[in-house]
């Protein structure tokens, strides 16, 4: 039993932090930000590149066929690095369903080109409900056609196709097709941008049924929660450098404990969340009986903790935590945006209930 | 990273869970709530069967009657020791963190002495740490031992001593050298609470139990041949020993805390609220939902420590975030339980409506002293500021 990375996992870590840090700087997250759609084909290009787009995928659609915990590793370095653009949407999100629910010859049209890096995509779920519950949906197809509105449906407006969920299955609609209005919806973090998409009488096709969304539901999950963990590390890291050197009353404010038993509580949270979500990622992929609650267990922890730690993190900053031109902003405000993604922390909670409490089997998975 | 077991690992599953099934005793339940004196005969003899099994201290090197078990392999034995609901051990101290220091500082002749009998646990062991003016800041104790010919001669008071009643032998820290800054004065000494001048008292806990005794030296006489590890390097021995305490404990407990989930998931589908069973109350599911998640997060916090310090080789100061996340959750888990019992809640043991014969009400008296005992929370948070995250000392 080891809970530690081994030397490939390291590497792909390490790897992945100094590619996020060379290609995608503070500097080149906040002009993106400014952008209609945070999206860079050139950065897109070179992620391709490195393999980060198929990197879950078979290898017979051109992907890498790495598993969940290399997804969630890389998943955690561009959260730390508050990477903009749809990689996250394409490949643990829509990529995930496709392998997932896909036929082989769909997977070969769609997902290989997920994996080449020529395609993006999204999954629209949400609609006015905005529920995470897939029996909330009301949307239908009719004669191979859906009408209806989908919300919150990240980077839309890049996606080549998407992964459209309705009532009566999961479909791949082109986001050329005939009735789609693709709209943006001002929300807080800028990074990712959220869209409403319109359908009338808009072709699709219908790749399987919704029930099989629920392992991709959980990937795309455990991914957020990988990514809030990076965010949350570099949360914890620029407050910790900050209270070294800020001085008040002649001190370093990190000499205070008032300060530095909130840096603790940070470590004890981003470290907490991390074990929750490494451990999901590996019961994800070896299938283990307690996979979902892993995952919920995970998600429940950092939806609440990613926000905890973005308070503290602007706490200990004072008066510059509170500006525009300080970075922290930018991880508390996406911060919000995964927690309320793939479910919140009640919403994971009452989850646990179901499959613990209701279950009647309280004993926990054990070593 | 895997999680599955090794193939080592699960032999040593399936001989440790072969044997707790054939040697686990039967009639454990009608003693588990008896008080810890009556009991700890029965902890001791079930000890003694552990340790003739080889099985009393997995985490010992092997010439010392373990069997160098890996960390991981240690986390097996708390899971496998919970899953078969076995008594704990009596010498819970000299097994879990004196042994191990003994093990590490030891003299040949010492080890020789100490460590079978701690196995045994024919001599049980207590730890004189704390004093009445020394509790967070432990380096400034002022128990003080003089050299008397070949005896040390001890003179002060200590308290907080767990096991200090039922104690044969006693890890105490004095100050041997009172004109040098306070780390570097310390000694370690083995005592035997045998000797002459050694007054033991219990320390009556708002529980109303005496877990813990005040410990009185008065011209205590120990052979200098006692002095565990170098005279005047007792900080490092003292730390190393709380080391094991911040490190392994949390594992134990994750025997108590899964047992306490599932009897409160237990309790809620009893317990009507408004007509309907707690348990299918939105309110209560969140509370016992947050807990359950809580606790799975200790276990694998605790797992992922335990590879870090396998690629280390020592337990480290990460190790106080084991010890913050399971004492302030063991109050957040009471908490809910007084919640969910409502006024039972408060009936303590004896009187014959006490849900589960005042468990509860023990235990959300008994989790206020987690966050103080075996170095405070905010001392934990101390030793992660500056220690972990390299921010400067605050005291």
């Amino acid at each position: 039993m080891e809970f530690g990375l081994s030397e490939s996992q390291r590497l792909l870590k390490d790897n992945a932090r100094k590619f996020f840090e060379n290609e995608c700087p503070m500097e080149e997250v906040r002009r993106l930000m400014e952008t209609d759609t945070a999206y860079d084909e050139a950065l897109w290009a070179k992620m391709a590149e490195q393999g980060y787009t198929g990197i879950i995928f078979p290898e017979e659609y051109g992907g890498v066929g790495l598993g969940k915990v290399e997804l969630i590793l890389l998943m955690e370095e561009a959260g730390r690095a508050l990477l903009p653009g749809p990689l996250f949407s394409t490949v643990a999100f829509a990529g995930s369903a496709l392998d997932a629910i896909a036929t082989p010859d769909q997977k070969k049209r769609y997902l290989t080109r997920i994996c080449s890096g020529e395609a993006r995509s999204t999954l629209a779920i949400l609609e006015d409900g905005a529920s995470w519950n897939l029996t909330d949906i009301r949307m239908a197809s009719a004669n191979g056609k859906l009408t209806g509105e989908k919300l919150f449906v990240p980077d839309a407006m890049v996606a080549d196709f998407m992964i459209v969920v309705a009532r009566d299955g999961v479909f791949a609609v082109d986001a050329k097709a005939a009735g789609i209005d693709i709209q943006p919806m001002e929300a807080m973090d800028r990074t990712r941008k959220l869209y409403s998409v319109r359908f009338s009488s808009t072709p699709a096709e219908k790749l399987g049924n919704a029930a099989g969304l629920a392992r991709p539901f959980d990937v795309a999950a455990a991914a957020v929660v990988a990514e809030m963990v990076g965010g949350m590390q570099r949360t914890l890291d620029i407050t910790v450098e900050y209270a070294k050197m800020r001085k008040q009353f002649g001190k370093p404010i990190g000499m205070f404990q008032a300060v530095q038993h909130q840096c603790a509580d940070m470590y004890l949270e981003t470290e907490s969340a991390r074990s929750a979500v490494y451990y999901a990622a590996w019961a994800l992929e070896e299938n283990t009986p307690d996979a979902a609650v892993a995952v919920s267990i995970a998600k429940m922890y950092a939806s609440d903790a990613g926000r905890t730690v973005g308070g503290r993190g602007i706490q200990i900053h004072g008066g510059m935590g509170f500006t525009w031109e300080n970075d922290l902003h930018l991880y508390y405000k996406r911060a919000k945006a995964s927690e309320t993604a793939f479910g919140d922390s009640t919403w994971h909670r009452e989850r646990i209930a179901r499959l613990v409490i209701d279950a009647g089997t309280a004993s926990m998975q054990s070593a | 990273m895997d999680l599955n077991l090794n193939a080592e690992e699960r032999q040593f599953r399936d001989e440790l869970r072969a044997w707790l099934a054939a040697n686990v005793p039967r009639d454990w339940a009608e003693w588990r709530e008896k008080p810890l004196e009556e009991a700890f005969p029965y902890l001791r003899a079930w000890q003694r069967r552990l340790h003739e099994g080889r099985w009393a201290a997995v985490s010992w090197p092997k010439e010392y009657g373990g069997r160098s078990a890996t960390l991981m392999q240690q986390a097996i034995f708390w899971e496998e020791m919970a899953r078969a609901q076995a008594p704990s051990m009596a010498n819970s101290l000299g097994l879990g963190l004196i042994g191990p220091t003994i093990i590490a500082y030891g003299s040949t002749a010492q080890k020789q002495r100490f460590i079978p009998k701690i196995l045994s646990a024919e001599e049980i062991w207590c730890q004189g740490f704390s004093e009445p003016n020394a509790g967070s800041d432990l380096a400034s104790l002022q128990t003080e031992a003089r050299l008397d010919g070949d005896h040390y001669v001890v003179n002060g008071q200590k308290v907080w001593t767990s096991y200090g009643w039922v104690g044969d032998w006693c890890e105490l820290v004095v100050r041997t050298d009172p004109n040098v800054p306070k780390h570097k004065g310390l000694t370690v000494l083995l005592v035997d609470m045998r000797s002459a001048g050694i007054d033991v008292r219990p320390l009556r806990q708002m529980t109303g139990e005496s877990e813990f005794n005040e410990l009185f030296f008065r011209d205590v006489r120990v052979p200098a041949e006692n002095v565990l590890g170098q005279l005047n390097d007792g900080w490092n021995v003292a730390v190393s020993t709380l080391m094991y305490e911040r490190g392994s404990y949390g594992a134990r407990l994750h025997l108590l805390f899964k047992r306490n989930i599932d009897r409160l998931i237990e309790i809620a589908r009893t317990v009507q609220t408004c007509g309907h069973s707690a348990a299918s109350d939105p309110l209560v599911r969140q509370k016992l939902a947050q807990c359950y998640a809580e606790i799975e997060i200790m276990r694998l916090n605790q797992l992922r420590a335990f590879s870090r310090i396998t690629a280390t080789g020592v337990p480290g100061p990460e190790g106080s975030i084991l010890k913050i996340f399971w004492s302030e959750l063991n109050q957040r888990v009471q908490q809910v339980a007084q919640e969910l019992l409502g006024s039972y809640g408060q009936l303590m043991s004896g009187d014959r409506r006490a849900v589960d014969n005042g468990l509860w009400s023990y235990g959300y008296l008994r989790t206020r002293g987690n966050t103080i005992e075996a170095g405070t929370s905010e001392v934990q948070r101390n030793i992660i500021g500056h220690f972990v995250l390299g921010l400067p000392r605050s005291y």
